[in-house]
């Protein structure tokens, strides 16, 4: 433990106690016994990594220490979406002590339970139901309770808690505290789960607003950021990428930065180069100096074209369902409308240009990682450096937000390859360039949808096909080279091998929602969608891409989302319905009915078809758009409502409002679900008017903020109205990539409204926007 | 290599430093401050704002020789979680963050803007916020707490 930073051993101090000490310590506590299984969340690589506590033992989630103060751990990092808080406020809440008397430790290796990924907007679904950390805090209580009702002789249901103390409550005057129950003891119990969960109707901590403890050491400069991380003999390195894409190292000249101050070692791995220096401004400039023969770049397909050669390549074909029957019923439809879709590669661009700490020491390492994934991170560096899984010591630590897979894993085995070669502590922070040039992108899509309408415009048919690429991912358990410094340093990203044509669906999986909300999602027999739409099918082909790709908030749900409700919105304006009326027409989900409904009434919905009658045709108009889904097709609600104004003679959009309906079943902390919910609306906006991946015939052309386009904080910021639809009696489902999946569609959808101009392309540029305004006659 | 002196929250730092480097490498690495953040070094986002003789300057694309000797104010410098300066507090109330990169940034920005004009309205303030980012978006919240605190900084 002598690789903690100051910060992370005051909070360790803080709870108590050492907790690997504590993991092995005796002074076990039994108070029972039970049995059963949890539901974990690896389903993609089959359990927990080998080292992780046991995710079925309550010590691995909570520990008491002798003063009653409670320590949780968790798998699910904060990422300044506020599941801390959250986590916090759960753990409060089942043991009935006091929010500032939890202290949550999460995300490392040596400390908290393998929960996977911190992704997908599952944080929520996996530790707020029954399962994991919600269970643990419902056991703890529970056993308690038991040894309060040995200790003071009497059944567990004359007992009560509040305060981290059980009382008697006939004589609240015999009470016992949890640290004199517990007494600086193990539980040593499983995690039970059968054991219950407060009842949301005696919440009086979760569901609640609470603010979140960081952002005060955030806007005071105080907070310890994975930039931040300072160890003892600690070097800077900087990383010297490849100038093309597919351009192989010939030859490195280290005699070029002989000469420069601070320059303490070249190093070179298969094509990974890169400098460490005593100083960063040192590595900086010997990383600018330093020579490299690179070989030509493998050559790239053109951007102009890029969409049209998407149709053409070897693709993984997969169907989500098919009816088998839509030829036919296209063709015996009234009216067949097609429209094609068309989605750029996007990056995080996070604001911070990602960074890490390694320390490699012999057969050990210690890294501070701002990694969605510790775990994996673990046993890749372990597979990068030569070393054994055990030996490799993986800490948290936030970084600038990161929407996904930004550069956090790429610049941690950065820092594990410098420090290795160095044997000293190495400190690397990716220049802007770095980060965005070769980050793992969000996908780019083009998506043809075909409905057929009958004779009243009811949709009978509705046939979706995508094509979209892809190249590595996040790190998994064995794939270092699913991002770039993993693949220069010689390791292959996840296999692609073409598959064609496509199996029957087996099972129905909406996880891309890439089935439309208004088809009935038909596999095995069973209706499993949110429509009715009897004759579907979706077929989605995915082809290999010469950029890396991974997770972006929203991954291929917004892009899907894109075109399912845009194309909706086509088919309602064709039929002259109010594009509400038309989608409640063609849903059966309840719940979705319920957002899409709470959100026209929010937003004073004028029912009528789009557009807007007696539009100019110049000038400033204004309209309205709606879109809405059932993200990953279980996991979380969303119905959005934005109104626009389209200045025809320059092509600009500006929102003026945005109204958002969410349901995420039970509201844990509704401060910060608005808060989600607003940057959400917002970063949709900034992806839906500029922001697009650019390159030319050999490299990234976008790789700053001159030439990726975002909107800066000071942008005409529309007014964002949040309704929260509280499900306190439904499961807890995810929030954080809700809002951002249906922005684009609902803007879509109101440009079509305010000028009749339909556009299919993102971003919205004012140039595109004249086009399609152009080409509406 | 030259000693250079910097005169940071009040505090004077003799440094040995490449005049050359830029200003954000001083006050992060050699000074171990944590409000000031690297984001592009290019000049372009605004995360490495720091306050010199009243302006807003972006210290990742300015050299230490051109600020030695002046008073160079950092996030750190306007307040502390105890005693927070009115921005400060405004962002805490209004939980005005998610990740927080961008928000030594954003209120180094806005302080120096509602210093110089204190009954700036929101128009102003958005146009002053227009080169920095913030790519969690929390536009809405950050807006309404500068707002906030220069009404009653005005007070
Ligand atoms: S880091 Fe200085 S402006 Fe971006
Ligand atoms: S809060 Fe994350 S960049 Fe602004």
């Amino acid at each position: 433990m002598k690789t903690l930073t100051p910060d992370a051993r005051a909070a360790l101090e803080r709870a108590g106690f050492l907790r690997r000490d504590f993991l092995k310590g005796a002074g076990a506590l039994i108070v029972g016994f039970s049995t059963g299984a949890i539901r974990t969340a690896h389903a993609q690589f089959g359990g927990p990594s080998p080292g992780s506590p046991p995710i079925n033992q309550l010590d691995s989630w909570i520990a008491i220490a002798a003063d009653g103060r409670v320590t949780a751990y968790s798998g699910k990092e904060e990422l300044g979406q506020g599941i801390s808080t959250a986590q916090a406020q759960l753990v409060a809440e089942e043991l009935s002590v006091p929010f500032n008397r939890v202290n949550l430790i999460y995300c490392d290796t040596a400390l908290t339970p393998d929960q996977a990924y911190t992704a997908g907007s599952q944080s929520h679904p996996a530790n707020f139901n029954r399962n994991n950390l919600a269970q643990a805090g419902a056991t703890a209580r529970e056993a308690l309770f038991r040894l309060a009702s040995e200790r003071l002789s009497v059944p567990v249901d004359q007992l009560t808690a509040s305060d981290g103390v059980i009382r008697l409550k006939s004589d609240p005057s015999k009470a016992l505290g949890y640290g004199q129950l517990v007494a600086g003891r193990r539980f040593n119990l499983q995690v039970d789960p059968n054991a219950k969960r407060k009842p949301t109707s005696e919440w009086t901590v979760l569901g609640k607003p609470v603010p979140r403890p960081d952002i005060p050491a955030l806007v005071t400069g105080e907070f310890e950021f994975v930039h931040n991380v300072r160890v003892p003999g600690m070097l800077h390195g900087r990383v010297v990428r490849p100038p093309a894409v597919g351009a192989t190292v010939m030859s490195v000249d280290e005699g070029s930065v002989k000469n420069l101050a601070g320059v303490v070692k070249v190093v070179v791995k298969k094509n990974f180069v890169g400098v460490v220096a005593e100083k960063p401004w040192q590595a900086i400039q010997a990383a600018s100096q330093l020579k490299v023969t690179w070989s030509a770049g493998a050559g790239l397909p053109s951007h102009a074209t890029f969409y049209a050669h998407m149709r053409t390549q070897p693709a993984r074909d997969a169907l989500a369902v098919d009816s088998k029957d839509v030829e036919q019923r296209l063709a015996a439809a009234a009216t067949v409308l097609k429209a094609t879709y068309l989605h750029p590669y996007q990056m995080h661009g996070s604001m911070g240009s990602s960074c890490a700490v390694a320390d490699v020491e012999g057969e050990k390492a210690t890294v501070w990682s701002p990694t969605q994934g510790v775990w994996y991170q673990k046993s890749t560096v372990a597979m990068l450096l030569g070393l054994k899984p055990e030996n490799v010591h993986v800490i948290f630590r936030r970084g600038s937000g990161c929407y996904g897979l930004n550069g956090a894993d790429t610049v941690t085995y950065d820092a594990a390859i410098l420090s290795q070669a160095v044997g000293k502590p190495v400190r690397v922070q990716l220049s802007r360039k770095d980060e965005m040039a070769w980050e793992n992108y969000g996908n780019a899509y083009v998506i043809d949808e075909r409905a057929g309408l009958d004779a009243q415009g009811n949709i009978i048919a509705w046939d979706h096909e995508s094509w979209s690429p892809t190249r590595g991912n996040r790190p998994g358990p064995g794939t270092p080279g699913n991002v770039v410094t993993g693949f220069l340093a010689g390791f292959s990203p996840q296999p692609f091998t073409p598959r064609s044509p496509a199996s029957s669906p087996t099972a129905y999986n909406n996880n891309a929602n890439a089935v439309p909300s208004y088809v009935a999602g038909n596999v095995g027999g069973r209706d499993q969608g949110t429509g009715t739409v009897k004759s579907e099918r979706v077929l989605t082909h995915t082809i290999e891409s010469p950029f890396w790709t991974g997770p972006l908030r929203s991954p291929n749900r917004l892009q899907n989302t894109f075109a399912h409700e845009c194309f909706l919105d086509e088919l309602a304006a064709h039929t002259k319905a109010d594009p509400v009326e038309y989608r409640l027409r063609h849903l059966r989900d309840p719940r979705l009915i319920a957002v899409v409904n709470e959100v026209a009434k929010a937003a004073n919905w004028e029912v009528r078809p789009s557009p807007k009658p007696a539009t100019r045709k110049t000038g400033v108009v204004t309209g309205r758009g709606m879109a809405s889904v059932l993200y990953e097709g279980d996991n979380g609600y969303s119905a959005l409502v934005a109104e626009v104004e389209v200045n025809q003679d320059t092509g600009s959009v500006v929102v003026k409002r945005f109204v958002v309906c969410n349901d995420v079943g039970p509201v844990s902390n509704p401060d910060g679900l608005r808060n989600q919910i607003e940057g959400g609306a917002l970063q949709g906006l900034s992806r839906a008017l500029m922001e697009e991946v650019t390159w030319d015939d050999q490299k990234v052309t976008s790789f700053d903020w001159r030439t990726y386009h975002t909107l800066p904080l000071g942008f005409d910021v529309p007014k964002v109205e949040a309704v929260l639809l509280n499900r306190p009696d439904q499961e807890a489902t995810g929030a954080g990539e809700t809002s951002i999946t249906v922005v684009a569609a609902a803007l879509g959808n109101a440009i079509f409204d305010a000028t009749g101009a339909r556009i299919r392309q993102i971003p919205f540029t004012p140039e595109r926007v004249k086009a399609a305004l152009a080409a509406r006659g | 290599m030259s000693a250079i002196t910097l005169k940071v929250n009040g505090q004077s730092h003799t440094l040995d430093l490449d005049p050359a480097t830029p200003l954000l490498y001083a006050l992060s690495d050699d000074l171990e401050l944590r409000g000031p953040k690297f984001g592009c070094g290019l000049g372009q986002c605004g995360a490495c704002t720091v306050i010199v003789k009243g302006q807003a300057i972006r210290s990742c694309i300015t050299p230490v020789r051109a600020v030695a000797g002046s008073e160079i104010t950092t996030l750190e410098g306007i307040g502390t979680a105890d005693k927070p300066h009115p921005i400060q507090r405004a962002f805490i109330e209004e939980q005005a963050a998610q990740c927080g990169f961008c928000v030594s940034g954003v209120i180094m920005t806005a302080k120096a803007f509602l210093d110089k004009h204190p009954r700036a309205t929101e128009e102003e303030i958005r146009q002053a916020l227009a080169g920095v980012l913030c790519r969690c978006f929390t536009g809405v919240r950050m807006l309404r707490a500068i707002h906030r605190a220069g009404q009653e900084m005005a007070r």
